[in-house]
C-alpha cells in the first residue's frame, strides 16, 4: 500500500513573508471589527427590544 | 492561478486572500440591488418598526443575500473559471479557497437568519432562510446547470428581499407584498436573457443551458418580449389595489413604455452587431427600470403619508 505523497513545502523570501504576514495582520483585525460589531449589534439590539422599559425599569 | 486543484491552491496561496475577497464571495453589487428593494418593502409596509430593529433587518438580509452569493461561488467555482465574467472571482483565481467560501456562506446564512428572527418575527427570518436556500440549493446546484428557463425560477430567489422587509414590518404576507415580489420575479428574464444574448459565448463555453444557447436568439427574443409584456402590465397592479396613486402611475407607464420599446426594437433586430447592442441596452435599462420603480413606490407612498396627494 503505497502512502500518501507529502505535500511539498513552499519558501518563502523574507519579502514575501512579510507581506503575508501584513496580510494576514489586516485579516485578523477585520475578523476582530466583525466580532466587535456582532457585540454593538446585540447590545443596541437588545436596548431596541426593551425600549423605554429599560429607563423606567417596568415591564422588562 | 487557474481553478485545478483544490490543494495545490491552499499551499500555494495560504493567507494571500485580503479581506476584500471576502467581501467579494458576498456579490456586494447583488446585495446592493437586494439591500435597496428589502428598504422599499420595509418602508411600504403599513405599520412601523423601531427604526433602529428596521436597520438591524436590513443588514439581516443584506447578509444573508451575501451568505447565498458565498454558497453560489463555493459550488459553482468550476463554471465561474471558464466564463470572462467570473474567471476574477475569489476561488477561481485561487485567492480564496472553496471550504473557506462555505465557511463564510454558511456564517453569514446562518447568523442573518437567526438575527433576522430575534429582532423581528420568524416569519421574516423563515422568509430569509427559504431564499438563502432556493438561490443555493434549488438555483445553484439544480436550475441553473438542468434548464434554459434556469432564471425565470432561479429569479424567485432575488425578487424575495421587498417580501422580507414588509415581513419584517408585518409578521405576514399580503397582496402587496406579493405584488412587489411579482414585479422583480417578471423583470429578472428580461434582464438576465438580455445579459445571456451579449454574453451566450460565455455561458455556452461553460456548459450553462442559458435559453440563447438552447432555443436560439429568436425564441429568446420573443420570450424577452413576452415577458416585457407582462412585467409592465404587472406594474400597474399596484395602482389598481389601491397601494400607490398617480405619481408611481405616471412613472410606471413612462419607463414601462421605454421598456417595451427597447424589447421590440430587440424582437425586431435581424443582424447580430445591432442585436448584441440592443440587448446590452435592455440589460443596462432594466437595472435603471427597477431601480426607478421601486423608488417611484416609495415615493408615491410618501406624498401620500404627508398629506401632498389627498
Amino acid at each position: 500500500m503505497s502512502s500518501p505523497s507529502p505535500s511539498p513545502i513552499v519558501q518563502l523570501s523574507p519579502e514575501a513573508m512579510e507581506i503575508r504576514r501584513k496580510r494576514q495582520r489586516r485579516n485578523a483585525i477585520a475578523l476582530g471589527l466583525v466580532l466587535g460589531a456582532l457585540v454593538v449589534l446585540f447590545y443596541v439590539l437588545t436596548i431596541a427590544k426593551m425600549g423605554s422599559a429599560v429607563f423606567t425599569q417596568r415591564d422588562l | 492561478m487557474a481553478f485545478v486543484d483544490e490543494h495545490r491552491i491552499d499551499i500555494a496561496t495560504a493567507g494571500e486572500a485580503r479581506v476584500e475577497d471576502y467581501f467579494a464571495l458576498l456579490k456586494p453589487r447583488v446585495m446592493s440591488l437586494v439591500v435597496f428593494t428589502a428598504i422599499i418593502g420595509l418602508l411600504l409596509a403599513p405599520g412601523g418598526i423601531n427604526p433602529v430593529i428596521g436597520v438591524i433587518a436590513i443588514l439581516c438580509i443584506a447578509i444573508g443575500a451575501g451568505g447565498s452569493g458565498a454558497l453560489n461561488m463555493w459550488y459553482d467555482a468550476d463554471i465561474d473559471a471558464i466564463m470572462s465574467r467570473t474567471a476574477n472571482r475569489p476561488i477561481p483565481s485561487g485567492r480564496v479557497s472553496r471550504g473557506e467560501a462555505l465557511a463564510v456562506g454558511i456564517i453569514c446564512s446562518g447568523f442573518s437568519v437567526g438575527i433576522l428572527g430575534l429582532a423581528t418575527n420568524w416569519v421574516a427570518a423563515a422568509l430569509l432562510a427559504f431564499t438563502i436556500f432556493f438561490y443555493a440549493v434549488i438555483y445553484t446546484m439544480w436550475l441553473k446547470r438542468a434548464t434554459p428557463q434556469n432564471i425565470v425560477i432561479g429569479g424567485a430567489a432575488g425578487a424575495f428581499p421587498p417580501m422580507i422587509g414588509w415581513a419584517a414590518v408585518t409578521g405576514d404576507i399580503t397582496l402587496p407584498s406579493i405584488v412587489l415580489f411579482l414585479i422583480i420575479f417578471l423583470w429578472t428574464p428580461p434582464h438576465f436573457w438580455a445579459l445571456a444574448l451579449y454574453k451566450q459565448g460565455d455561458y455556452g463555453a461553460a456548459g450553462i443551458p442559458m435559453l440563447p444557447n438552447v432555443a436560439g436568439e429568436p425564441a429568446t427574443k420573443l420570450q424577452i418580449l413576452l415577458y416585457s409584456i407582462i412585467l409592465v402590465a404587472v406594474s400597474f397592479v399596484p395602482n389598481f389595489i389601491g397601494m400607490s396613486g398617480w405619481v408611481y402611475g405616471a412613472i410606471a407607464v413612462v419607463t414601462g413604455a421605454s421598456f417595451l420599446f427597447l424589447a421590440w426594437r430587440l424582437f425586431m433586430s435581424r443582424d447580430n452587431l445591432s442585436m448584441k447592442k440592443i440587448a446590452r441596452s435592455l440589460f443596462t435599462y432594466s437595472l435603471s427600470y427597477l431601480f426607478v420603480i421601486f423608488l417611484a413606490l416609495m415615493v408615491d407612498h410618501a406624498a401620500h403619508l404627508a398629506g401632498w396627494m389627498r
